[in-house]
Parts: C-alpha cells; structure tokens; sequence
C-alpha cells in the first residue's frame, strides 16, 4: 500500500495496463507533451511513445469514433475528453455508436471503450462547470462509473480497461489532489474493483446518506458534524457505478436506517438523483420513515463570480439540513 | 502471382476457371466478370423484392434501396480483398451482398426474423457480419467515417495488411464528423479507402443546397490525401480506381478518397414522394443503368453470351424467391430475449454487493480548495 493523490492513481492504473497490455492505448486533447489538462498523462508519452499515447485533433466526436473503431479493430483504446462539458460533442458517438452495437448487431461483437472524462467546477462559468453523468446513465449499453477515492479510481479504472464494453468514467477535477492509501501497482485482477459495486464506506443506524464522487466526501463531512451535534448516526455509501447501480447494497442499508438522503451534483431536474429516488421508492416504499431528500443542483447555469458559484454548489451544509429535514 | 509453398498438395483436381482473354481489361478473367453481373443482378432483384415486401408490410421502418447504385459496391469490393474491413451507410444491402452475406439471412433481417444477419435488432440499416469483416450499415450519417479510421489505426498498429473501406453519402461531407474523419485517417496515414458515393442528393437536398463545391474530392484534398471521381455507374471504372486506391492505402502510403459518381433510380427511401426533381432526370439516368452497360460489355467481350445473361438473372431470381421464402419462415425473435446483448459482460449487482467492506477513515481529508482547474 502507498498513499497516493487521485491523480496519480489514474495515472498509475493506465501505465500499469499499458505495460501489461499492448493492446491498450491512449489518445486525447494535448495529453502528450502538455501532460492532459489535469496532469494525469504527464509523462506516459515519454515511457510509451506516440502510437500508445495519441495526441489528437480537438474533435470530441471524431475522438471516440475512432476509439470504437480501435476497439473494434482489437485495440483497448481508452479515450480521454478533457471535460465532461465537451464530451456534449461526442454525444452521437458514445450513445449511438458506443452503446448500441453489442446489441443492434445482435451480439456480433462489442466495445471494449473507455472514454475518460472530468467533472468539476471552480470558476469556469456556466460552459465548463457541468456534470451529465444523469444523461449517461440513462443509456443501456453503457457502463457509468465515478469514483471518490484513489483507491477506488485505480480499482475501476483497472476493471473499465478490462471491461468487454463501454466504459464512461467521470473523473473530478477537484479530487485530483486529494491523497488516499492504494494498492501498490503490480497490475495484478484482484486489484480490480468490481464495476456495479458499491460501498458503505461508514456504517451508521439512524439514516443512509448515498454519495458518489466529489459529494462523497460532502456526505462524510454530513455524516460526522451529524453525529458529534445532532447524535445521529449516518450510513454512507459510495455509489461509485452509476450504471449499473448496485441496488441491493442500497436497498439493505434502508431496511436498516429507515431514512434516505441522496447526494448529488448534477441539476435538481432530470438529474440522476431523480432517477435513483424513484427507484428507491420502488424498492422501499414500506420501509422508509420519511420521504427521500435531495441533495442536488439548483437548476441555474453555474456563474462564474466567486460568491455567485458558491451559492450553487451542493455542500455538506446542505446534507446537514437535509437529514435535519427528516428527524 | 505469389507462387505456392512447396509442400502443398498437388492441384490436380482443381479446374482452372481463368480463361486468359486478351480483350478484357485490368486483368479481369470471365469468371470475375460473370461473377460482377450476377452480384450487382443479385442486389437490384433483392431488393425489388425488399420493396414489395415492404409494400405488403412485410418490412418495417425505412427502406433505403441501392437500385442505380449496384456498381460501387461490386466494384469496389470486387477490387479489394475479402477480408479487408467493409463500413457502410443505411444504404446498406449491396455492401452486404457484395461481401457475399447470404441473402437469405440479410432478408431474414429485414423481416425481422430470428436468423436475421442481426437476428433483428439491427433491421435493413444496420446489417452486419463480423466474421466477413463486413462491419455494418451506420443510420447515423457520417458517424462510421472515424470509426473506418479507428480501424484502420488498429490494422496499422497490429501490423496487419488489411484495409479499410468506408463508404457514404455527398449528404455526409456537410457533417463535421466527416471532417474530423477525413483529418485523423490524413494526420496518422491510415489505411482506408473513404468511397463518397456522389447521388446529387442527401435525402431531398440537391447538390446544389447542400454543399458549396459539387465535387466531394474537392472536399478532401484539403486534408492532403489523393482524391479521384470516377463513373459510378460503370463496375470497370469502380474497380480500377479501386484497386490503384486499395495498392496506395496497402502499401503504406495513407488514406485515398474516391467519389463515384452515381444515381439512386429509387426515392430515399420507401416513404420518399420524390418530389425535389423531375422524372426526365431519373430517365436520363436510366439510360447509364450499371446492369445492362456491364451486361453488353460481357456480350462484347465474349463473356457470355445474352442467353447467359438471361439465365443468370433466372438463377438470381429463383434464389431471392427462396430468400423471401425463407425469410417468411423464419421464426420471430423471442421476446422473452429481447434484453440479450445489452452487454458483452452483464452485470450481477447481488454478486458485487458481496465485496468487502473497509473503513472510510482515509476518506476524510480536507475539502479541497476550489481553484484546481486547467482548462
Ligand atoms: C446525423 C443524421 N442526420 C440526419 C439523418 C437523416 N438522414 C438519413 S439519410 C439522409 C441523407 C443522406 O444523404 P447522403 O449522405 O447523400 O446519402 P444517400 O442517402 O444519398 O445515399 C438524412 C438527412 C441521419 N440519419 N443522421
Ligand atoms: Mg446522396
């Protein structure tokens, strides 16, 4: 084990599949000499050279069509899209192509993607501080996975390359410098962490906080200024995958606590917290004390003014008042 | 001609089909050019029966026919290799027949049947057989273009010799997609061949409202790659441009454009009133049909003769009786499958709940600041 920042952990996850795959390559935006735009390939063009780690023309869409036609052709190729904002141009190629020919061609053959990508904010205005991970996960044929942790981003990122199929795994530009303990990289499977698992990351009997991402870390912060001041005792869980959501953990934490409260960072409407409520109701309807609160978004493009920004984000504050909301 | 390892067993059974005959061209044997009729016969009787079975309800959703067009792909498929990478637009059944698909099972998906290429999720748009390197019919108009060079990258990488043939509409090149192609595959010197089958439409947009220039090779000059029109509506013409395309794509030398020069004699698609240009044009066009303008050539050529011809368009008529026939037949998709091949891997959650559990100590660092962002 190693402490390692979330960055490294991706970094350190595409080099050791690299080394241990031929088959793996890398292309994006200025992810060569320039190192990516968050630092995550800094250095691996040195080690791999320009046929491993691609340098391509600012064309999203063009990007990941021809990492489908990489993977098709036997390649894994693992497609880096400087932020989710412009993953929008790429769309078409993720949902129609990417998703859809496992099965429009009847199981002839699959896509072996991953289409790397970040979310995040910090003053970039209402076109660079966006989240779309709802839209994403609403596409069968796709994998959605977003971890919190570098433990988890090294895990995940190992099980998406191995993945037979498309993977799209949202990064945080605000978690790269946060630091976390790892498993030093051999590249060995039983690294991998299981896509469609979650993670009850702190066990609690009062209420369930569900998390994923950035909002992880808020939900633990909720959790702890909860117990030391209200007494009341939070279960958090890391969602980690978003497609496929792992269900069963969620449902057995609210038979235990009764209570639930979702944690997200994407817009109140059509977010994907709208989509895991309705779920859940589903699922626990009798089993729940109180309805289902949100965490969310408020639906306003993000401004760029300092003050502006900070009354959009989605806080531990606001995790705080919601469990409040319910006892 | 390579010559034969040396401890291959002698051919004595093997019936020689080349007649060499001086008077063909490019080196085509009569075997090759019978072989070209039929296929382009097989295509035009196919899909006249695609449209009268889309007539009696038969076939759902949109039709798109190739009638008019047969020559590009026999041409160019003829030319290249069998197993070099086929990509192809919704206009898709002349791709697939030309790569040899069974046209029983590429009926049978147009019914939506169970042996159905695609065993009916892809239906007429989107046929395709992975095991000719026949990678499908793409609905989604450009979006195949990148995904031919991504192949192509993939062949150049592995080192493997095969090539790539991608073809699509005039209507694509106003598609950005189409450009971000068309750059990739030039920047990286890729293998493909990008055939732009030029019918003066995109659905009812003429040339003339949909592009700026009414040559596409125009169009990809810009990205340094060689670009050559040829008639679309002669087999020849095809398959010679294509092979010279296919030698400069195999022997290292990069992406090659080729515009043939075509018409569909059909609407769109089934649904297409064709009200956007006058029956006089689609006459003249007639007069350039590929089928009866190749058929005379073999007659001249001594080919085969017109009573051959004839029996050739017998055969290929009583094979598509069989193929609706079969496809008629052929049981539906079982609906209680209708959620097989979402995934390659399928996902158990039950299963992965079983991971193990640890702390969440480590995870409470710091917020981090909001400031980090590069871009
Ligand atoms: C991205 C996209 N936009 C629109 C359509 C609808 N559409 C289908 S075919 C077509 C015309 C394409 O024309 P062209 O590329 O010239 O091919 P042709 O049909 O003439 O063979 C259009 C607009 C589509 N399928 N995909
Ligand atoms: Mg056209």
């Amino acid at each position: 084990m190693a402490v390692v920042s979330y960055r490294d952990a991706v970094r350190g996850a595409l080099r050791d599949e690299m080394l241990r795959d031929q088959r793996v390559i890398l292309m994006g935006e200025s992810i060569t000499g320039y190192g990516g735009s968050y630092a995550v390939t800094k250095g691996l063009i040195d080690e791999f050279g320009p046929k491993r780690v691609m340098e391509t023309p600012i064309a999203e869409a063009g990007i990941v069509g021809f990492a489908v036609g990489a993977a098709m052709g036997g390649l894994l190729p693992v497609a880096e899209l400087m932020t989710v904002n412009f993953a929008l141009l790429a769309l078409d190629q993720i949902v129609n192509s990417a998703a859809k020919f496992h099965y429009m061609f009847g199981g002839q053959w699959s896509v072996p993607l991953v289409v790397r990508t970040v979310s995040g904010f910090g003053q970039l205005g209402p076109t660079h501080s966006q989240t779309f991970e709802g839209w994403f996960a609403s596409v069968p044929g796709l994998k959605v996975v977003m971890p919190a942790t570098p433990a988890d981003a090294r895990g995940l990122l190992l099980a998406s390359i191995r993945d037979p199929d498309p993977v799209i795994f949202i990064e945080h530009s605000l978690l790269y410098s946060t630091k976390g303990e790892v498993a030093a990289g051999n590249g060995e499977a039983t690294e991998e962490i299981p896509i469609g698992s979650a993670k009850v990351v702190r066990p609690g009997s009062d209420v369930t906080l569900v998390g994923y991402s950035r909002m992880l870390l808020q939900a633990l912060r909720a959790a702890e200024v909860l117990e030391r001041d209200d007494g009341v005792s939070c279960e958090v869980i890391d969602l980690r995958t978003l497609r496929p959501v792992d269900y069963p953990t969620l449902v057995d934490s609210v038979r235990r606590t009764h209570q639930l409260v979702l944690c997200g960072e994407d817009w109140r409407t059509g977010g994907f917290g709208s989509d895991l409520l309705s779920e859940m109701q589903d699922r626990c309807f009798d089993d729940l004390d109180g309805p289902i609160q949100r965490v969310a978004m408020r639906d306003i493009p993000m401004a760029y003014s300092r003050l502006l920004e900070k009354a959009l984000i989605p806080t531990s504050d606001q995790i705080v008042e919601a469990v409040r909301r319910l006892n | 001609m390579a010559t034969a390892p040396k401890n291959r067993p002698a051919r004595a059974k093997r019936v020689r089909t080349r007649i060499t005959d001086p008077d063909l061209p490019l080196g085509l044997t009569p075997a090759q050019c019978r072989h070209m009729y039929r296929q382009m016969v097989l295509i035009r009787r196919f899909e006249e029966h695609a449209a009268e079975a889309y007539a009696q309800a038969k076939v759902g959703g949109f039709l798109h026919l190739y009638i008019g067009e047969e020559a590009v792909a026999v041409g160019a498929l003829n030319a290249g290799r069998d197993d070099d990478h086929l990509l192809g637009h919704y206009r898709d059944h002349g791709y697939a027949l030309a790569r040899g698909c069974d046209p029983k099972a590429c009926m049978a998906e147009l019914f939506g049947r169970e042996d159905g290429l695609c065993h009916g999720r892809g239906g007429s748009m989107h046929l395709a057989e992975a095991s000719r390197n026949f990678w499908g019919g793409y609905a989604i108009v450009g979006s195949h273009i990148p995904i031919g060079a991504g192949m192509a990258y993939a062949m150049q990488y592995q080192q493997r010799d095969q090539i790539v043939l991608d073809f699509f509409g005039d209507g694509a090149t106003g598609n950005g997609i189409f450009h971000e192609g068309l750059n990739m595959a030039a920047l990286w010197n890729l293998p493909i061949i990008f055939i732009c089958e030029n019918n003066l439409y995109g659905m009812g947009a003429t040339l003339a409202e949909e592009s700026p220039v009414s040559e596409m090779k125009i169009k990809a000059e810009g990205y340094t790659m060689p670009a050559v029109q040829c008639d679309g509506m002669d087999v020849l013409a095809v398959y010679e441009t294509i092979q010279r395309a296919a030698e400069h794509c195999r022997s290292g030398k990069g992406p090659f454009f080729v515009e043939a020069l075509t018409y569909r004699f059909r609407g769109h698609s089934m649904a297409d009133p064709e009200l956007y240009r006058d029956k006089a044009e689609v006459q003249r066009w007639r007069t350039q049909d590929p089928i009866p303008r190749f058929g005379d050539f073999c007659v001249e050529h001594r080919v085969c003769s017109p009573k051959e011809l004839a029996q050739i368009n017998e055969e290929v008529e009583q094979q598509m009786l069989e193929a609706v026939a079969f496809a008629d037949q052929s049981p539906w998709p079982d609906p209680s499958e209708v959620d097989r091949w979402i995934y390659a891997k399928p996902i158990d959650p039950e299963v992965n709940a079983l991971l193990e559990q640890d702390g969440a100590s480590a995870l409470l660092a710091p917020e981090p600041e909001v400031k980090e962002a590069g871009v």
